[in-house]
């Protein structure tokens, strides 16, 4: 890690993000499903989405449609599914897409506050599953053998950022992720501390981002202790930064 | 949807390892910047229809473009603001001068950027210590004496010392040396601080 960058911390656990952090914006790109409360013109164009997942994938050219997920008892629209070979066949002049009432769809989170407002004129906002009743108790029950980084890899961030559109189940959300985290916080703190110098792939393997950097935060204190300890912290080392340039520019000449 | 690009600056950045900059995705921005431009000009018809005509169902496509508009706006500010803390970083982690590999990576403005910072800690660090200035980017671990071990790692020639004599310092060669004059050469891995 180079000791002089400072990133933008994170700041989706308080009551907002911060506006510069990298990971409060790939955060809020998850998506949660919505019930679209009235129609919105003009926005033929929208449903230019990404097959798959929404995280992967990034080389899939723009113009790549599928079939939206929707239940919409109206207009069908009916799009051309393609693979990235083709080009994309629109109509010259897209239909006018009325999004009628009703409607289920699953947007990102950014748009969902952005749209969101207290008497849910546009949209109002469904719980993703894991925050509901039924993962709450299986949270409640073993917290440690859940697989966090599959099931949502900002589940923390996500929650938290959730309980700004006033569901009644509010205080139960916020309830259940501070006790998940109680229940494997004393794991992180002692895989953390205890492996040094070695895979550690397999304990970081089904813990979340935030749980994540908490791991490395651990590692690094132990790095650096085992480095006093060794008698090597009055040493001037070579900057991390410049190794790591030395050795892109090594691959660099190979290719 | 709309600001697909824009998250996928923010993504490139994300996965470059800590610290590192990436080239300057010159292209992304412009993608980003056009769409940004026909939002606004989609928004900018439809509000003067909604007013002038009466027709208020617009209104939440409005909101909508207007919030995809703002989300490209956090993208890209975000984006450039990153990169500039990578830069400041090479100022503390590199020295004064960079290698020519890492300024192809960065656009003219961030070069400029780059020298107006260098300026300032330079004036800053001379405002220091009385009449010479003192030089806060060395010494980052505590100093344990005056003099240290060093061994070199690659050719470099000759270097000066401050009595005059100048080293030859030739691969694995071992010298004892001020510390104040090797941090610098130690930093970038020209020398290897030798612990005895």
């Amino acid at each position: 890690m180079s000791e002089a960058y400072f990133r933008v911390e994170s700041g989706a656990l308080g009551s907002e993000e911060n506006f510069l952090s990298l990971d409060d914006i790939l955060m809020s790109h998850e998506k949660l499903p919505v019930r679209m409360e009235t129609a919105m013109p003009r926005l033929g164009a929208f449903f230019l989405e990404r097959s798959g997942g929404a995280e992967t994938d990034n080389a899939v050219p723009q113009g790549l449609a599928l079939l939206p997920r929707l239940e919409c008892s109206g207009v069908i629209w009916l799009t051309v599914v393609l693979t990235s070979q083709a080009q994309v066949i629109l109509p010259s002049q897209p239909p006018a897409w009325l999004r009628l009432q009703g409607s289920k769809l699953e947007l990102p989170l950014w748009l969902a506050k952005g749209l969101f407002d207290n008497k849910r004129r546009i949209l109002s906002v469904e719980l993703p599953k894991i925050y509901q009743e039924g993962w709450r108790t299986v949270f409640s029950a073993d917290a440690n053998v859940v697989d966090l980084h599959k099931i949502g890899p900002h589940f923390y961030g996500f929650g938290s950022q959730l309980l700004h559109f006033d569901s009644p189940e509010n205080a139960d959300i916020s309830q259940s992720l501070l006790q998940t985290f109680i229940g494997r916080f004393r794991r992180i703190m002692d895989s953390s501390q205890n492996a040094y110098n070695e895979d550690t792939s397999a304990l970081v393997a089904r813990l979340d981002e935030m749980e994540r950097g908490l791991f490395q935060t651990g590692q690094k204190g132990l790095n650096d202790f085992q480095c006093w300890e060794k008698g090597q912290a009055s040493q001037i080392t070579v900057s991390t930064l410049v190794q790591n340039y030395k050795k892109r520019k090594f691959t660099d000449m190979e290719d | 949807m709309f600001c697909e690009k824009a998250t996928e600056l923010v993504r490139e950045l994300h996965r470059a390892p800590e610290g590192q900059l990436p080239a300057f995705n010159e292209d992304g921005l412009r993608q980003v910047l056009e769409e940004m431009k026909a939002l606004y000009e989609q928004n900018q018809s439809d509000v003067n229809e909604a007013k002038s005509g009466g027709r208020s169902d617009l209104i939440p496509t409005i909101k909508f473009r207007h919030c995809s508009l703002l989300r490209n706006r956090r993208c890209t500010v975000a984006y450039l603001y990153d990169r500039l803390l990578r830069i400041r970083a090479l100022r503390w982690e590199y020295g004064s001068i960079l290698p020519n590999a890492l300024r192809f990576h960065m656009s003219a403005e961030e070069m400029e950027w780059f020298n107006n910072y260098k300026k300032s800690l330079a004036t800053y660090m001379r405002s220091l210590g009385g009449r010479e200035g003192l030089d806060i980017t060395q010494d980052m671990k505590p100093p344990k004496s005056l003099y240290i071990e060093v061994r070199c790692l690659k050719d470099y020639g000759e270097f000066e010392v401050d009595d005059g004599t100048s080293v030859l310092l030739k691969k694995n060669s071992q010298h004892f040396l001020p510390r104040w004059k090797c941090e610098q050469l130690i930093r970038q891995g020209v020398l290897e601080h030798i612990l005895s």
